[in-house]
């Protein structure tokens, strides 16, 4: 499988997209524990706030947002630290490819296993929310472009993070604050949906960030990881 | 150019410079400093809206100003470091974080301080206020990242990287006036255009702005020499400095 004498670099980039797949495969309850802990803290809110339809209905955008944002930054760890570990990183670091491709690879992989998921969920947590039926449309394409971007940002605080020993108080450190413009302009779409008006224009700015992040992250977190492996 | 500059890569060189540098930047912040705030404080013109409580403005603008300024100038460092590999622009991006989070710091007390009797309230979730408290969250991240490394070198590689990276946030913090309009007053001074503001206030702030830079510029020259000290302390160099100083 691992023959890569003569391999182009989309084949590079597929492959390794499918060495994280079938990893996350073998491991169920990795991929899965993130992704229940996102179910459990959105649930928690209603019980600590009080079950009032119209007050859930005006945060639950904010709480599935940041209960999101939360659940990828569990996930992150996992993106280079048994890579890193086992010294497979350090191979991929010193192949022929270029560490961009590989990066992205490894990002692509990440938001297939910890991202989508969130986007088969949140519909669910929406309803027992009360979120009102105008505003599913804006969630889901807010999520949908929101949660690469936030898998892009993430795996540069992992890259830097990743040679530390107790490094998952840092990563959060680093990279919440990172999250924030996304978190805004995601729950002012989703707001805006509610009141029915239009939100391509906070859409159009989370595309951008999707865009800015997909062509600048990939290369901070390639700078990043050859500071850690050193 | 590089010819100039050459020289200064050595860090003993650069060590004596920053010292000389240090000396006039304190007498030239006494004077200016001491200048603008008597200015402000006791001549200028009280506001016709806000009366008295306005002041604060000469402490809070040039610590909002410059807590973006010294981010800059860190990135900028950054930036040298990773691309030339310069280890001395390393020793001032890791001179300037701690500076630059407690700045950020009085300018967010300041404004909490001028919001009260303004808007009747300590803190309103406001673009601007909330992008100086993501830029605080930002310094508290570098440093951080800079503590967690054991090795100096790759701490100040990492956490220049996470400099650049953050450098995204400051036009965010510039543009979220106009993005989001708010509660908070739009910006009075602009460099290039005409100030909205009468010169009798104005030229105190001038004064006031100047003087708080020093002052940055002064402890920046004095954390980059403790720097060097630390980083070359098994240097001949280092320790004739710190022998002959006991001496004395």
């Amino acid at each position: 499988m691992f023959n890569t004498n003569n391999l182009s670099y989309r084949a590079a980039f597929i492959l390794l997209i499918k060495r994280d797949l079938t990893i996350a495969i073998r491991h169920r309850d990795d991929t899965l524990n993130p992704l229940l802990f996102f179910v459990i803290v959105v649930s928690l809110f209603p019980l600590g706030i009080g079950p009032e339809t119209n007050t859930l209905a005006r945060i639950a955008p904010g709480i599935i947002w940041v209960a999101a944002l939360l659940s990828t930054l569990l996930s992150l760890e996992r993106l280079f630290k048994a890579d890193y570990q086992d010294g497979s990183l350090e191979q991929m670091l010193l192949s022929p490819y270029p560490i961009f491709i590989l990066v992205l690879a490894k990002i692509a992989g990440h938001w297939l296993i910890s991202g989508l998921p969130l986007l088969f969920v949140a519909p669910l947590l929406a309803v027992l929310l009360h979120l009102p039926e105008q505003s599913f449309g804006a969630l889901m394409l807010t999520l949908l472009l929101g949660t690469p971007v936030l898998s892009l940002i993430g795996a540069i605080g992992v890259g830097l993070t990743v040679g530390i020993k107790k490094g998952g108080v840092l990563l959060s450190l680093l990279v919440l604050p990172l999250y924030i413009p996304l978190l805004i302009f995601a729950t002012s779409a989703i707001d805006s949906a509610t009141m029915h008006l239009p939100f391509s224009g906070q859409l159009a700015i989370i595309g951008a960030l999707l865009v800015g992040s997909l062509t600048l992250a990939p290369f901070a977190v390639g700078a990043a990881l050859k500071v850690s492996t050193n | 150019m590089w010819k100039w500059l050459h020289p200064y890569a050595n860090p003993e060189v650069s060590y004596h410079f920053a010292g000389k540098l240090q000396v006039w930047l304190v007498r030239l912040t006494v004077v200016i400093l001491s200048i603008g705030i008597i200015w402000a404080l006791l001549f200028a013109p009280a506001d016709y809206q806000q009366g008295e409580s306005f002041r604060i403005f000469y402490i809070h603008v040039p610590s909002s100003i410059l807590s973006m300024g010294i981010y800059l100038a860190m990135a900028i460092a950054a930036f040298c470091s990773l691309v030339w590999q310069f280890k001395l622009a390393d020793a001032s991006a890791a001179a300037l974080a701690p500076i630059g989070a407690v700045i950020t710091l009085i300018a967010l007390i300041t404004g909490s301080a001028w919001g009260k009797p303004m808007w009747g309230t300590w803190w309103v979730w406001d673009a601007r206020l909330t992008s100086e408290l993501i830029l605080l969250f930002l310094y508290l991240g570098v440093i951080a990242l800079h503590n967690a490394f054991e090795d100096k070198t790759l701490a100040g590689k990492a956490a220049g990287i996470l400099a650049l990276v953050g450098v995204i946030n400051l036009p965010i913090i510039h543009y979220s006036v106009e993005w989001w309009n708010t509660l908070h007053q739009g910006a009075t001074v602009s460099k290039f255009g005409k100030p909205a503001m009468a010169a009798s206030m104005y030229w105190p702030f001038l004064w006031c702005f100047f003087g708080f830079a020093c002052l940055v510029g002064a402890i920046a020259c004095y954390r980059f020499k403790t720097e060097l000290l630390a980083r070359n302390s098994m240097r001949p160099w280092v320790i004739q400095l710190l022998t002959t100083k006991e001496v004395q």
